[in-house]
């Protein structure tokens, strides 16, 4: 289903965007005063959040930034009393209005969610019940909190539903979850988060499981919300992108700590704390970056009109794909959820089985061929996958594991092992690491581990599906130039799956871009990047967060006009 | 993540499991009855078959007066009382717990064994699927009693006919359980991980995938051998199971239902047994499906 509201961009305001100044009479929304919230014993530290002060003021939008792991959720949920039993606040305070959230009645709390504070969630899949309809659930918020007559509350729901942009209020009222797209539930959410008007609205990685349009469109739906009603909002985000686009002050969490705290532009420009400048170096730049030479490589891998539709499914997921893929390039594939990026990776690696069309891999027509003919073919293309935590086998030493491709092949063990420890040196980790089990690895070590077994198989072809989306941003960073190393050093074809533009920009010499199926527009990645000519192209750029920011050298700066790539000629004329 | 997936903390699950006052209960109670089952040429005062016409149904701690092959005279206490035959209950009950032990064993392996081959078959193999599943909703509609009722009657009455009867009706449970594990498995990414590094299917099925299964299904089995043990004891109680003679707790209770409301000591010690095993394997069952893994009560 597709969300077939218009697309709403942000509005963009040149310069510094208009911030209620931090007058001393305007009584905060929320302070915290000094918070701790302590963590189980036994954890890697003793602090989820450690003295951590910072206030919203009604009417401003406050971007909580940080890792996964630095206490921003732990923030979000504790001003809702809503944290994990295991997270116990020690000491400090949280003023909602002047009133301690930490040391009031459950009673009082109650009364306040939803009337004075509230709170939408990351996955709108999840954060809605199932059973009942979205008008219900809404309708559930006033009639717990308000004396509203049935027909003035359902007046109230639909002035709500048609505030957040969903169209024919009436029907969005009696369909339920499942029924809507990942935005239009996240408009729900929303609607129902704000029905009461509430002075504070926190927002926990609200967009974050959405498409880079339809996050486009909830970030504007929050700004005009927010600006109308006045509300003080709690943005958690990992993502500088997001901040640059939404954000009037913006705190940065490490580890439980608050290291810095400042106006948007102030902290955006001259970051002062080393950790702020680190995060902000490695968001990567929408310039594309230019690398001669790498057209001239021999094609190992041509798709000709390749279809995929899958069982119990009338349109295709791939529809009529043609790549050309030569050794020592990076091609991208971009796209947004469903649009079939993966399902060609998947019937690139033979994972899946093609419905028409050819993949030739050296000039032969690989597409037809069955399981067994296909083994000893296999090494030729191997994968790296998205999710680090899922794709080694947990039961196995990450040794086993690395090992495994050469011995299918015929590889003794001590060879194996031998290579698998170069390997591990190549991905800068430990080669007597090999023992040990997937578990005792951080994300970005498994990923790693898995570019190690990918090597380990001598393969011509790499295929990165999103391998680093799952990854914070530092990580990525170091990920990306280890893949993209690695591609140097072996002289790879690397076929590069994202939804992510910036990281697209940063590694890929092609860019082939998909929409429902099929390629829409291919072309080198400076070019597409300069001047996309598919309005569907044109419209991803315009979406990406932060797109009027330049992320470069440990800082950010507001584009200028004359500055570099696309800035201007973006915008769908 | 459950206790299996660290095998470098086989020695934590150990201690994991010490910790668990159910399996310990558990464990300790089937040792017990395993103990029993093994000693019983030791433990028993007199042949289990030996039939007395002048001590019948005696109660329980009656003092019998026998004569060996020399002529000697022997004293008996018979600790539960004798049947209607005059044959030693205790003895029989002792016995007893072999047979309903190896029962409960021999079912529970069976059936997952079968089950398991199954059930990987046809989660892995799509087109192998709806045929062994059809079979398997097949079987599930015959009830086990009915389905032993009839084996008995075109076989001969024997434990190896009902154990077989009993393994058919439990198979499908334990394919679906190991089936709904293997759909899920096969998507991780590291089975296709394995796949693209160019894993055999045979292999890849045992290394990467079988080990998934093996912690819920030690947990169904448990519950199986409860189960089987109970439907050998109906059986027997039928009178269509194992042949009367041999002692087993189903056919001593049996024995005494005619004279159940006179005589309760002939269905009360052989049913105290037959609940005490099953209650101690259902808690060993439980505990350990607590201990390798909460999510588990979804699937079972």
């Amino acid at each position: 289903m597709t969300d077939p509201t218009a697309l709403q961009l942000p509005t963009h305001t040149a310069g510094i965007q208009q911030v209620p100044s931090n007058v001393t009479s305007v009584q905060p929304v929320l302070e915290l005063q000094a918070l701790d919230i302590s963590l189980p014993r036994g954890s890697d530290r003793a602090h989820a959040v450690a003295q951590v002060s910072l206030t919203v003021n009604p009417g401003e939008i406050v971007c909580l930034v940080g890792e996964s792991g630095s206490g921003k959720s732990a923030i979000a949920h504790t001003v809702m009393g809503l944290q994990a039993k295991a997270l116990v606040p020690t000491a400090g305070k949280i003023l909602l209005q002047g009133e301690d959230v930490l040391t009031m009645a459950p009673a009082r709390l109650r009364q306040l969610r939803c009337t004075t504070m509230s709170m939408i969630f990351q996955e709108p899949m999840t954060a809605l019940n199932p059973v009942f309809s979205c008008g219900e659930q809404i309708d559930e918020v006033l009639r717990t909190h308000t004396a509203l007559t049935a027909s003035e509350r359902q007046q109230r729901v639909l002035d709500m539903i048609q505030q957040v942009g969903l169209p024919d209020p009436l029907r969005m009222l009696r369909s339920y979850p499942h029924q809507l797209s990942g935005g239009q539930r996240q408009r729900i959410m929303i609607a129902m988060a704000l029905v009461l008007e509430p002075l504070l609205l926190i927002a926990d990685e609200p967009t974050t499981a959405l498409d880079v349009t339809t996050q486009a469109q909830i970030l504007a739906l929050i700004r005009t919300l927010q600006r109308e009603h006045g509300t003080g909002v709690l943005f958690i985000t990992h993502d500088f992108g997001v901040v640059a686009e939404i954000a009037d002050r913006v705190a940065v969490l490490r580890q439980g700590e608050l290291v810095e705290f400042g106006q948007k532009q102030q902290v955006l420009e001259y970051p002062e704390h080393p950790y702020t400048q680190m995060l902000i170096g490695a968001v990567p730049s929408m310039t594309p970056r230019v690398r001669e030479a790498s057209a001239r490589g021999e094609v190992i891998l041509r798709t000709e009109r390749l279809v995929k539709t899958y069982p119990n499914s009338r349109t295709p997921a791939v529809n009529q794909v043609a790549l050309e893929l030569r050794r020592g390039e990076t091609l991208g594939i971009v796209g947004e959820s469903g649009s079939g990026k993966s399902t060609v990776a998947r019937c690139v690696a033979k994972l899946i089985t093609t419905t028409s069309g050819s993949i030739f891999q050296h000039g032969q027509d690989i597409a037809p061929l069955s399981n067994r003919q296909m083994r000893p073919l296999r090494k030729c293309v191997q994968i790296v996958f998205q999710d680090p935590y899922r794709s080694l086998n947990p039961r196995r030493t990450v040794g086993d594991s690395i090992i495994e491709g050469p011995m299918n092949y015929g590889a003794t063990r001590q060879e194996a092992w031998k290579h698998a420890s170069e390997l591990m040196e190549l991905v800068r980790l430990e080669p007597t690491m090999l023992q040990r089990f997937p578990h005792e690895f951080s994300g970005g070590q498994r990923q790693r581990i898995c570019i190690a077994r990918s090597l380990a198989m001598k393969p011509e072809i790499l295929i990165a599906d999103e391998a680093v989306s799952a990854l914070d941003v530092s990580v990525q960073a170091q990920v990306l130039g280890l893949l993209d190393e690695v591609r140097e050093q072996l002289n790879l074809a690397m076929l590069f799956i994202t939804h992510d533009l910036r990281v697209a920009a940063q590694v890929c010499d092609r860019v082939a871009v998909m929409s429902k199926g099929e390629i829409v527009e291919t072309g080198r990645t400076a070019d597409i990047f300069l001047a996309p000519a598919h309005a569907y192209t044109q419209t991803l750029f315009a979406a990406a967060p932060g797109r009027d920011w330049l992320f470069e050298a440990g800082r950010a700066r507001l584009k200028k006009k004359g500055d570099s790539y696309q800035a201007e000629s973006v915008s769908p004329k | 993540m459950n206790a299996f997936t660290e095998s470098s903390g086989r020695v934590t699950l150990w201690r994991t499991l010490l910790r668990s006052p159910s399996v310990m209960i558990g464990a300790a109670i089937l040792l017990c009855v395993l103990f029993i089952g093994l000693a019983a040429p030791f433990l028993h005062t007199m042949s289990p078959d030996k039939i007395n016409p002048s001590v019948r149904n005696k109660l329980p701690g009656y003092e019998s007066t026998l004569r060996d092959d020399e002529g000697n005279k022997i004293q008996f206490v018979h600790l539960m009382g004798t049947d209607s035959l005059g044959r030693d209950i205790y003895s029989r009950v002792v016995f007893g717990a072999r047979v309903s032990l190896l029962i409960g064993a021999t079912v529970a392996v069976m059936s997952a064994f079968i089950g398991l081959i199954l059930g990987l078959l046809a989660g892995y193999f799509r087109w192998l699927d709806a045929i062994v599943m059809r079979v398997m909703d097949g079987l599930m509609a015959i009830p086990a009693i009915l389905l032993a009722l009839s084996m008995v009657a075109l076989l001969n009455a024997g434990l190896s006919t009902v154990i077989l009867a009993i393994v058919i009706t439990e198979i499908p449970r334990v394919v679906r359980l190991v089936r709904s594990v293997v759909l899920s498995v096969r998507e991780e990414p590291y089975v296709e991980a394995a796949i693209s590094v160019g894993t055999p299917t045979p292999v890849l099925l045992v290394r990467h995938i079988l080990p998934n299964t093996i912690a819920p299904l030690i947990v169904q089995t448990t519950y199986i051998a409860a189960h089987a043990i109970l439907v050998e004891a109906v059986l027997s109680f039928l009178g269509v199971g194992i042949s009367p003679e041999t002692p087993t707790w189903g056919n001593i209770m049996a024995e005494g239902r005619a004279m159940f409301v006179m005589l309760p000591h002939n269905i009360f010690f052989p049913g105290l047994f037959l609940a005490v095993t099953v209650l101690a394997v259902n808690l060993f069952g439980d505990g350990l499906r607590d201990l390798l893994d909460p999510r588990m009560r979804k699937r079972l």
